[in-house]
C-alpha cells in the first residue's frame, strides 16, 4: 500500500490537528515528538515530496466571506472526457474535481465569493460544454470529520 | 467577515500553504509586506470568524491507502432525515453528510456521506451499516466510487483590480 512507518502515520494524524498561530508554530509539535523543529520540518516536507500530504497551511471557507461552495455533477460522455474536463477545469472556481463510477460521472466543487457565482459558473460550463451541470448545495450538514486515518 | 485588500493578498498568498520554515508567518509576512505581528492578527480574525477552519495538513487518502473511496447516497423519507442524519454523521468511517437537494426525475438522492476505506469490500461492509440504521425510512440508495482525482487545489480567489 505504501512505505509509511507507523510513526509517519502517527505524525501524519497529528498534522491534521489545528496548528497553533505563532512565531514559531512547528516548535510545540517537535518539542512533543522530542525532535528539532528542522527535524519535524524536514519530515513534512518529505511527507509532501511523497504525495502524502498535498499542502499544509491554512483551510479557507469562503461561506463566512459571503462566498459560497457547491457540489455540482455532469454526465460527460466518455469519448469527450477529457475535452470536457479541460474546459470545467479552467475555471479557477472548480476547487476539486473526481471521476466518479454512475452516469453522472464528474463530480466537483464550485467555490465562488458570492452566491449567484455558483449558477454563474455553472451557466458559463454548460454554454462552453452543452451539457447540464446538476447542481447540489449542502441545505443542512450532519458532521464533518475532516480527518483521514493515516 | 468583510475582507479588506489586505486579507485578501494574504489568502492569495497562503492559498497554496505556508513555507515549511520555522517561521512560515515571519516569511509569509516579507513577501507581504507587512509586519508579521499583523499578519498573525488578521489570520487570527479569520480563524474567529471562520474564514479559516483550521490550519493543518491537507493528505492524500489515495496515497494513505484508503484507495476506495465511496460517495454513498441515499433516498430517505424527508420527515425522518432531521433524526437520522446526525446518526449518519456521528459514524467514524463517514467524513463528509450532508442534506442536499435531489434533481429528480434523474437524482433521488437527498443524503450524502462519504465512506473511506481501503477496498471496496471494507466500504460496502460500511455501507450495510448504514443502511441498517436507516431502515424504513430508506427508499433507495448508491454508491458512487471515485476512480480519479482530475483536480484538488486550495481555495482559488480570483483577483481583483
Amino acid at each position: 500500500m505504501s512505505d509509511l512507518t507507523q510513526s509517519d502515520r502517527d505524525l501524519i494524524n497529528l498534522l491534521q490537528e489545528d496548528m497553533p498561530l505563532a512565531h514559531r508554530p512547528f516548535a510545540p509539535l517537535a518539542a512533543q515528538l522530542g525532535i528539532s523543529e528542522d527535524a519535524l520540518i524536514a519530515r513534512i516536507k518529505q511527507l509532501k515530496e511523497d504525495g502524502f500530504l498535498t499542502r499544509f497551511g491554512p483551510f479557507f471557507d469562503v461561506a463566512p466571506m459571503g462566498g459560497a461552495f457547491c457540489l455540482c455533477a455532469m454526465a460527460v460522455p466518455a469519448a469527450e472526457f477529457e475535452t470536457i474536463l479541460t474546459k470545467v477545469n479552467a475555471h479557477p472556481e472548480v476547487a476539486h474535481n473526481y471521476e466518479r463510477t454512475h452516469h453522472l460521472n464528474m463530480w466537483f466543487v464550485l467555490a465562488t465569493e458570492t452566491p449567484e457565482g455558483i449558477a454563474d459558473v455553472a451557466g458559463k460550463i454548460e454554454a462552453e460544454t452543452g451539457i447540464k451541470v446538476h447542481c447540489f448545495p449542502k441545505l443542512k450538514e450532519f458532521f464533518i470529520g475532516f480527518k483521514v486515518a493515516a | 467577515m468583510t475582507l479588506d485588500a489586505t486579507d485578501r493578498a494574504i489568502i492569495e498568498a497562503l492559498q497554496g500553504g505556508l513555507p515549511l520554515v520555522p517561521t512560515p508567518y515571519a516569511e509569509a509576512a516579507q513577501a507581504l509586506d507587512l509586519p508579521e505581528e499583523e499578519l498573525i492578527e488578521r489570520l487570527q480574525d479569520m480563524k474567529d470568524t471562520g474564514v479559516i477552519r483550521r490550519i493543518a495538513a491537507a493528505t492524500n487518502h489515495y496515497k494513505l491507502g484508503m484507495t476506495a473511496n465511496g460517495m454513498t447516497v441515499w433516498d430517505v423519507a424527508d420527515n425522518r432525515l432531521d433524526e437520522l442524519g446526525p446518526q449518519i454523521g456521528a459514524l467514524p468511517f463517514v467524513t463528509h453528510c450532508y442534506e442536499r437537494p435531489r434533481a429528480l426525475p434523474e437524482w433521488p438522492y437527498n443524503l450524502f456521506a462519504m465512506v473511506h476505506g481501503a477496498s471496496r469490500d471494507e466500504v460496502e461492509e460500511k455501507r450495510s451499516q448504514i443502511t441498517a440504521i436507516l431502515g424504513d425510512a430508506l427508499r433507495g440508495a448508491d454508491i458512487l466510487y471515485s476512480t480519479r482525482i482530475l483536480k484538488k487545489t486550495g481555495l482559488r480567489l480570483r483577483k481583483k483590480g
